[in-house]
């Protein structure tokens, strides 16, 4: 009898939502079949079993957020005693016993049993460290307001300071400007709840207005760009590879970040981190917020992998499908919003990364070439950077040479 | 106070109580002629003679037995046995008589003599050679048993090992015979019984005895970097077990780890880890974790030897784990 716990599907995720069984209660489970889909905070993921049997219980309602470690549902042999997690009526979750050895090896060569794994939580009881429980006993906290983050979700001694600092009132700074309350709702105002989407949106963003911002623009005479975007897809028609900007940005700054690595950097805290891989993030829009697909190792990638790629992984991030490895790790970022006809903007660094570019509108412009009005084709790019990890030189220095590099588009494939 | 291997702190002991009291007197295999397998006995034959250093036959159950008798008699002897594991010979008359000889008449006798003997693997020795059995006599009552750490405490406890009127097990070990380190001069008489927080520190306490204290002080001394602080506590005593000293440690850092060189089922760190639930249950923040041998007779092949072996990095790492568990900023 096992537990099914909830996985920690990515690096951000402390809780994730039983989107839907796709085995019901009874059903036989081998291992390797995938039992549920859990949306986490960027993605909706399959649930593997890792144990064979039957699928004794759920153990909560799709739609329910439980907490990484929490048991979700148990697996047995199908006799429906497998109740080490509590069901509703189940007593205090015991202990499962370990199992029992095997006929005695001859070579006595069984797996040392140093670290017997900790029994799995009950659902219904709360975990808590001994100290945790005695700290709480003294300051009258109740234990089960708070979350724990121990193993297994075990309620540490670290919880309990948390809820005491949070309990104990708050001295009163003089002349504290009061944040602005929340405009009252009026009739006819509706209160959205955050999606899981939105609310890790809202906090990576936040975390970067931590990095103090600058900002350089610089205009790009498109017009080769544009022709050899052009050129290439009529070369690729018959293959069916369509070749975007965007994806001829990813090429030309991942070959600009292998000339000026200082740039293909993150802030770390005590430290800069300059990454040895170029991977390049594509903001990404999608129905309740904002997700980063990562190229990896863009500046190894031909126009037409990256293409086909970007491709994918955008359909993927539309479908809300994207697994953490396909999301997490860019080294740098870009925004395009040409498409949406904007000119110009500036975008949030997508920390801890050091610069991401903004991307507006191809449009067509009158410029003097030697002495003359001409009309021209211009996008105007702009880097957010964090003056941290990089200072105005460093940076105008990679935005020129990304300039000509785009100018010049047979160096952003040679 | 001179700094001295731990070899020579259990001779220059063997040695002022044999020129203290002529009632002290050494037997063993190969202690006098050949001076010892480990050398711990060069030179006392010629200096004290046949009648206080006694070579005996290859017959552990014999001369243990001999030496039990002596002691009943008013004689103070110091057996040394080959090693740990040549003493499953004679747990007859160590567990049978040595350590009931006293209760079992009424108190009309003690049996106040000393075995000596190595434990401990990583010698290349194989599995039969290289046990850390130190706990079958930690679990018999009438007995003592002491695994000092350093000379210093090679010293003392041998000493007192040899002043006391019941039997004690004095746990050597190979790997501890060449280590160095300050032993005060003149008379040092131990106290059988206590532990000693030989690094305070207050994240973690680390327990353990013998070789492992040595591995556990270097550990805590290089997290000392990382700004981890590591309190120490070295049993020296596993029976009587000083249950009081290691509580008070868990009871200041809220997370224990012990060390230990037997294998870890039914071994040392289970008695210690039942002592911090009894004695520091509501100041535990973790679960007590335990670092030891793993659960294969020892292998003779160096590689394998090493990885049956804990070590440093072993004990680091479920250090590292016990502080993650329980959300330890550094």
């Amino acid at each position: 009898m096992t537990d099914v716990l909830m996985p920690r599907l990515s690096d951000t995720m402390t809780e994730g939502v039983l989107s839907q069984w796709l085995k019901d209660e009874g059903a036989p489970v081998h291992r390797g079949d995938v039992l549920a889909e859990i949306e986490t905070d960027k993605a909706t993921m399959e649930l593997e079993a890792y144990d064979e049997g039957v699928l004794e219980r759920h153990l909560v309602a799709p739609g329910t957020t439980v907490p990484i470690g929490q048991p979700i549902a148990v697996i047995g042999d199908g006799t429906g005693t497998a109740s080490a997690a509590a069901g509703p009526s189940a007593a205090p979750a015991e202990p499962a016993p370990a199992a029992p050895p095997t006929a005695a090896a001859p070579t006595a060569a069984a797996p040392a049993p140093a670290a017997l794994p900790e029994p799995a939580p009950g659902a219904a009881a709360v975990r808590t460290s001994p100290l945790a429980r005695a700290t709480a006993r003294e300051h009258g906290i109740d234990l089960t307001k708070i979350t724990g983050t121990g193993p297994g979700g075990r309620i540490v001694r670290a919880d309990v300071q948390a809820a005491i600092t949070d309990a104990a009132p708050t001295p009163q700074p003089a002349p504290a400007p009061a944040p602005a309350p929340p405009p009252p709702a009026a009739a006819g105002d509706e209160k959205i709840p955050l999606s899981a989407v939105r609310r890790i949106t809202a906090r990576r963003l936040t975390e970067s207005a931590t990095a103090p911002h600058f900002y350089l623009t610089a205009i790009v005479d498109a017009g080769r760009l544009l022709g050899f975007r052009a050129e290439i897809n009529q070369r690729l028609a018959a293959s069916g590879v369509k070749i975007s900007v965007t994806d001829l940005l990813v090429r030309a700054c991942a070959v600009t970040l292998r000339a000026h690595p200082e740039v293909n950097a993150s802030w770390g805290g005590d430290h800069i981190l300059r990454r040895a891989n170029i991977h390049i993030g594509i903001a990404v829009a999608i129905d309740d917020g904002l997700i980063v697909p990562v190229i990896r190792d863009a500046d190894r990638k031909s126009i037409g992998e990256i293409a086909s790629v970007a491709h994918v992984l955008a359909d993927r991030a539309r479908a809300g499908k994207l697994t953490p490895d396909e999301f997490t790790g860019s080294t740098f970022t870009i925004s395009n919003l040409g498409m949406y006809g904007i000119d110009h903007f500036t975008a949030v660094i997508n920390p801890p990364e050091a610069a991401i570019l903004a991307v507006g509108a191809a449009t067509e412009e009158p410029v003097v070439r030697d002495g003359q009005v001409v009309p021209a084709t211009v996008m105007k790019l702009t880097m957010s950077i964090d003056h941290r990890v990089l200072d105005g030189a460093t940076a105008a220095a990679f935005l020129h040479e990304l300039v000509q590099v785009l100018e010049e588009p047979l160096r952003i494939v040679v | 106070m001179a700094v001295i291997t731990y070899r020579q702190a259990l001779h220059d002991t063997l040695r002022a109580e044999m020129l203290r009291d002529d009632s002290v007197f050494l037997l063993g295999e190969e202690i006098g002629v050949f001076e010892g397998s480990y050398k711990i006995t060069a030179g006392l034959l010629a200096e004290f003679g046949p009648a206080q250093v006694r070579d005996t036959p290859i017959s552990e159950e014999g001369f243990v037995g001999a030496a039990v008798g002596a002691a009943m008699l008013g004689m103070r002897p110091v057996v040394e046995i080959m090693t740990l594991n040549f003493s499953l010979l004679a747990i007859d008359q160590i567990v049978n008589h040595a350590a009931k000889i006293y209760a079992m008449f009424g108190g009309q006798v003690a049996v106040p003599m000393v075995i000596r003997t190595p434990g401990g693997g990583g010698q290349q020795l194989a599995a039969t050679h290289s046990q850390n059995l130190e706990v079958w006599y930690a679990h018999i009552p009438g007995m003592k048993v002491v695994a000092p750490a350093t000379p210093a405490d090679a010293k003392g406890l041998l000493t007192a090992a040899i002043r006391d009127d019941d039997p004690v097990l004095v746990l050597e070990n190979l790997a501890l015979y060449n280590t160095r380190g300050e032993v005060p001069d003149g008379e040092q008489v131990g106290e059988i019984g206590t532990a000693a927080v030989i690094k305070p520190g207050t994240d973690l306490t680390v327990v353990s005895y013998s070789r492992a204290t040595v591995i556990a002080l270097d550990v805590a001394r290089q997290l000392e970097d990382e700004h981890i602080s590591i309190e120490v506590v070295d049993l020296r005593s596993l029976r009587p077990l000083d249950r009081e000293t290691i509580c008070a440690s868990v009871r200041k850092t809220s997370r224990a780890v012990v060390l230990e060189d037997d294998w870890l089922t039914y071994g040392v760190g289970a008695e210690i880890a039942a002592t911090i639930q009894e004695g520091a249950f509501d100041y535990l923040d973790a679960p007590v974790r335990r670092v030891a041998a793993a659960e294969v007779p020892l292998p003779y092949a160096k590689p394998l030897e090493l990885a049956a072996l804990p070590d440093a990095g072993a004990l680091a790492k479920v250090i590292g784990e016990v502080l993650d568990a329980t959300r330890f900023s550094r």
